[in-house]
């Protein structure tokens, strides 16, 4: 990882203008802050630097200074006497130093990228046609900028393995592999599950695992993602879709509490890929295979797609009003989830001070795998703290609950998406509430609900979830839910709307952000829905110091007690 | 041309061929040996680092480099410790210097590496030693035995407080474990992919991420014989900026074959063709020289070399006036490299002479960065088909702009390795390349030898 702490501000000259750019930043990325881009393959901002691509080829030059004194030497006209280095430097090992020239569209450097892109292209199988990378491949853009239109190379192409198992998840295809080692770089740096390898040498030189081990890391799809050609592919998506039918929508992995930054492809409302979207405060350029595999939860067989009341289906209206007798005038328990968004949170929340309900709340929990799958497996914990939902730290049971029902406590209840059966209520219990259930697939408990209301998944649906590190970010609706179906904001609104005096009309999301922002105390006080469309927003985790929050210390995240003390 | 046969004075090999010496530690002891570590370790390292810049001793590896120079750049403010690397991993076509001194006498190396390893401050030095030098391995291993079990290496040398361990490491059988950082990587147990400079200078982040020297074994031999002599006399032998004696290997079609350890510059390429291995064949006429080894540019024989020395005198050479140092060969356009001398005479095919270098370029690059790996074999596979029927006309000029896709645009020095020859055979003997064109229906003559 290359990129420099420091932040001071080095004037250089790039192409003869002079600019400002960070001490310390390696060519490729002070000119691109300029606009200007130094292509390259092997270079990646977060794997450190091999160098081996030699496509960054640039003209550098360091002010000239006098041996003996050490006093810069000056041209006739006074401006410092640039020392250019006789041959062409890899942009992305040169760092940048006050007074450097760089050239990066001189003749030489165009020359240079000519050269490469040829010598990458008389091995390589010029099969774009029918392949997966086409229309995002950066071989293919650079030899549209520097390819010669037409091959000088007659002789025969090396033959490489075409269909490689690398992998449950990932297949090469090493003809197109330019050898640029990316994915070898991850493996050992960012997943430290160092598996590939290249065997044999020169132009034959293969991409490979090592015997006996295979890519299978819950992190091997990111190598997919970062393989600059076609070689690695995704065994999922290969040949299913042409990237340029995708539309990209910029979504949060639902995972964990990790929360990394995604974006979300899909055609005519059918998801087709999940890859991760870089953001550098939480999880750079990666993302888990677990998580890129949820879209498959949208189609699954056990997706509840259309409201029922004891196992009929019935219009959402009906639905909702169902609902509503089922609840009104009991002792009322909210089973609500640390999966919902934090708008969702924050009308329960509501929903519930204003009905005097008893709110339950569960986590779940797993193994923490250091990087960004947290232990948390709920995108959205903190957010039931925030927005007042829970006071205490939700355990992986709701014992209370079972405890509340035997007790007499709670006659009705609204389960959000849990499975109470699985978390410690008895089937006894059970059977002494009646259920209503609002969630997006099948459990134990939808099967013994009274009414169900459906609901949608993070991908059909917009809202925000605070992250581990207390970072507060939104996300965009990616595909449109099942005809019919209403965001659950708008159906937790209308329950509202029946069972208090209080009317709560709000149900688009700056309505519901105009309302938060303006709620005292309130960690979201003042917080602009605009603002939060822009970026993440740090949030202040002190109130909660005293939690013990599961998480590790992992990828850009320091546990609370870490950071404060 | 002279007519005297210039005499060879050997240091370096000075016992190497005596049949009453032996590569055992009693034959060194009798001609003097370890008596240099002795008085070494009687100096200051600092002092020992001194005379070995004041000699002048360049690098016998193939670029030349001021070896004593090299140890100044030595990181000593790390804190980390320091190594020293023997490269014994040659294998440059052409060259076979090495060999000889490891085989027949290897504790004069020994003995030049752990004054090294004391003037640089050295805890462990290793031998990176070529794969297919299964013999000599054992021949230095029993030999630093040898030179452990008297006190001369190991633990408390001379009964000092200074320790060093030296290791021999047996290499990975590839050309580019001999590139310097090739051989760090090897030697750290990896593929040895030359490691990008900057950042990656041995002096400073070498073996292990710790301040390295590496030397070649002729270069660490030297420093034994710089320390006998003093470093200022050291610089008499030879000529100024090209001192001490140099170990030359002639192959080709010459008489006598072999290697030739000549004072720098007493001697001319001539003299050394002609004189020394006896000429060429009868009847035969010389067609080309490649002076340094397979990699250093192509010198014709037929051709002028024109211009002005360092000390400004001018110079107009034929290539049998080209003086064997240092500099002469580099005011010839080439280098004398590692002192791998091919003679070529007019019975060779230039272009089969090039398909078999690049024959051996494509095979081992090592396939790291792209110019290299995929234009040295690029250039192999046009040779080979223009020497298989398939020449074109244009050929020529492809080779030649391959090469310069190829030059300096590589992380290592292999990539002007690869493209030098290229770039000098095409150029100079641009008429046999063409000539291939005509004759491209022809097949091969069954008689001639076999291309790589």
């Amino acid at each position: 990882m290359i990129a420099p702490e420091k932040n001071e501000l080095v004037v250089i000259s790039l192409n003869g203008v002079e600019v400002e750019v960070p001490n310390g930043i390696n060519a490729v990325e002070a000119a691109a802050l300029h606009g200007k881009e130094v292509p390259h393959y092997c270079y990646h901002p977060k794997l450190s630097v091999a160098g081996n691509c030699r496509m960054c080829l640039v003209e550098m030059g360091t002010p000239m200074r006098d041996r003996g004194t050490g006093d810069p030497i000056l041209e006739e006209d006074g401006t410092p006497k640039i020392g250019w280095v006789p041959k062409p430097v890899i942009g992305c090992a040169t760092n940048v130093s006050p007074g450097m020239h760089l050239r990066t569209e001189s003749d030489l450097v165009n020359e240079c990228r000519e050269g490469i892109m040829e010598f990458l292209l008389v091995n390589h199988p010029l099969d774009c046609p029918i392949c997966d990378q086409a229309g995002e491949c950066r071989l293919q853009e650079f030899a549209t900028d520097y390819g010669r239109g037409y091959s000088r190379y007659i002789e025969r192409k090396n033959v490489k393995p075409k269909r490689t198992r690398l992998g449950p998840r990932v297949t090469l295809d090493d003809e197109r592999c330019i050898l640029c080692s990316r994915c070898i770089r991850f493996s050992q740096e960012v997943a430290k599950d160092d598996v590939l390898g290249f065997v044999d040498r020169g132009s034959f030189s293969t991409l490979t695992c090592f015997p006996g081990k295979e890519l299978a890391n819950n992190y091997s799809l990111n190598t997919v993602d970062i393989c600059p050609v076609g070689a690695l592919t995704s065994t999922d998506f290969r040949f299913k879709m042409r990237v340029w039918f995708l539309k990209e929508s910029k979504s949060i992995c639902p995972e964990s509490s990790a929360g990394c930054n995604t974006l979300v492809s899909s055609r005519e409302g059918v998801i087709q890929r999940i890859t991760p979207r870089r953001n550098d405060l939480i999880n750079d350029t990666w993302m888990t295979d677990s998580g890129r595999a949820l879209y498959k939860l949208v189609q699954a067989e056990d997706r509840i797609r259309r409201p029922s009341a004891n196992g009929n289906d019935i219009p959402l209206d009906d639905a909702i009003s169902r609902a509503f007798e089922i609840l009104k005038g009991k002792k009322i328990g909210v089973v609500a989830s640390c999966r919902s968004t934090l708008e969702e949170q924050f009308l329960t929340h509501r929903l519930i001070e204003l009905t005097d309900a008893k709110v339950f709340i569960r986590g779940h929990f797993g193994e923490d795998d250091g990087i960004l799958l947290s232990a948390d497996r709920t995108p959205n914990l903190r957010g039931a703290l925030v927005s007042g939902l829970s006071n205490y730290y939700p355990q992986d049971h709701l014992n209370d609950l079972n405890q509340s029902i035997s007790d007499g406590e709670v006659e009705s209840l609204l389960v959000i998406g849990e499975d109470l059966l699985e978390s410690g209520v008895s089937q006894d219990n059970l059977s002494k509430v009646s259920v209503v259930f609002m969630g997006t697939h099948q459990n134990s408990t939808s099967s013994i609900a009274e009414v169900i209301l459906p609901g949608l998944t993070v991908f059909e649906k917009s809202g925000s979830f605070i992250n581990r590190s207390f970072f507060l970010q939104s996300f965009d609706q990616a595909i449109p839910g099942p005809v019919g179906l209403l965001s659950d904001c708008e159906i937790i609104s209308r329950l509202h709307n029946l069972l208090t005096d209080e009317a709560a009309e709000f149900f688009k999301l700056n309505e519901i952000w105009k309302a938060m922002s303006s709620s005292k105390n309130s960690l979201l006080a003042g917080i602009e829905f605009s603002e939060l469309k822009k970026g993440v927003i740090q949030l202040d985790g002190a109130k909660w110091e005293h939690l013990s929050f599961i998480e590790k210390e992992a990828l850009h995240h320091k546990p609370l007690e870490l950071t404060t003390s | 041309m002279s007519t005297t046969t210039p005499k060879e004075r050997r240091i370096i090999l000075k016992h190497a061929d005596d049949p009453n010496y032996s590569n055992r530690i009693g034959c060194y002891l009798r001609e003097g040996g370890y008596e240099s570590l002795k008085k070494a370790f009687s100096m200051k390292p600092e002092e020992v680092g001194e005379e070995v810049l004041k000699s002048g001793v360049r690098g016998r590896g193939g670029a030349g480099f001021p070896a004593g120079m090299k140890w100044k750049f030595l990181d000593r403010k790390s804190g980390k410790p320091i190594y020293l690397i023997c490269n014994a991993d040659e294998s440059e076509p052409g060259t076979f210097k090495d060999r000889q001194i490891m085989y027949k006498d290897p504790h004069q190396l020994i003995e030049g590496m752990m004054i090294s390893a004391f003037a640089i401050g050295a805890k462990q030095a290793f031998i990176y030693i070529r794969a297919e030098f299964h013999e000599g391995a054992r021949i230095l291993e029993r030999a630093i035995l040898e030179a452990k079990q008297a006190g001369f290496c190991g633990n408390q040398i001379l009964g000092s407080t200074y320790s060093c361990d030296l290791v021999v490491h047996r290499g990975a059988g590839a050309y580019i474990c001999g590139e310097e950082t090739g051989l760090i990587e090897s030697l750290e147990g990896k593929r040895p992919n030359p490691r990008i400079k900057p950042p990656y200078f041995p002096a400073v982040l070498g073996l292990y991420q710790c301040p390295t020297i590496v030397n070649n074994v002729e270069t660490l031999c030297n420093v034994r014989h710089i320390i006998e002599i003093g470093g200022e006399e050291f610089s008499n032998i030879g000529k100024p900026n090209n001192t001490g004696t140099r170990i030359w290997c002639v192959s080709g079609q010459v008489m006598k074959p072999g290697y030739y350890e000549f004072e720098c510059g007493a001697l001319t390429l001539g003299e050394m063709i002609f004189n020394v291995c006896g000429g060429l064949k009868p009847g035969r006429s010389l067609k080309a020289v490649i002076p340094g080894g397979s990699s250093a540019k192509v010198l014709r024989a037929d051709e002028r070399f024109t211009g002005s020395l360092k000390d400004g005198s001018e110079f107009d050479w034929g290539l049998e006036d080209i003086p064997l140092d240092f500099d002469g060969p580099m005011a010839a356009g080439s280098m004398s490299g590692s002192g791998g001398i091919i003679v070529m005479d007019d019975t060779v095919d230039i272009v089969e002479a090039m398909a078999n270098v690049n024959a051996f370029y494509a095979h081992e690059s090592c396939g790291q960065c792209t110019p290299c790996r995929e234009g040295s074999l690029w250039m192999r596979k046009i040779t080979q088909r223009m020497c298989s029927g398939g020449a074109r006309e244009e050929d020529a000029d492809l080779l030649l702009s391959v090469a310069k896709q190829i030059e300096g645009r590589t992380i290592c020095a292999f990539g002007e390795a690869a493209a030098w020859p290229t770039q000098s055979f095409v150029t100079k003997f641009k008429d046999d390349f063409i000539k291939k064109a005509s004759e491209s229906s022809k097949e091969r003559d069954s008689k001639s030898l076999q291309l790589i």
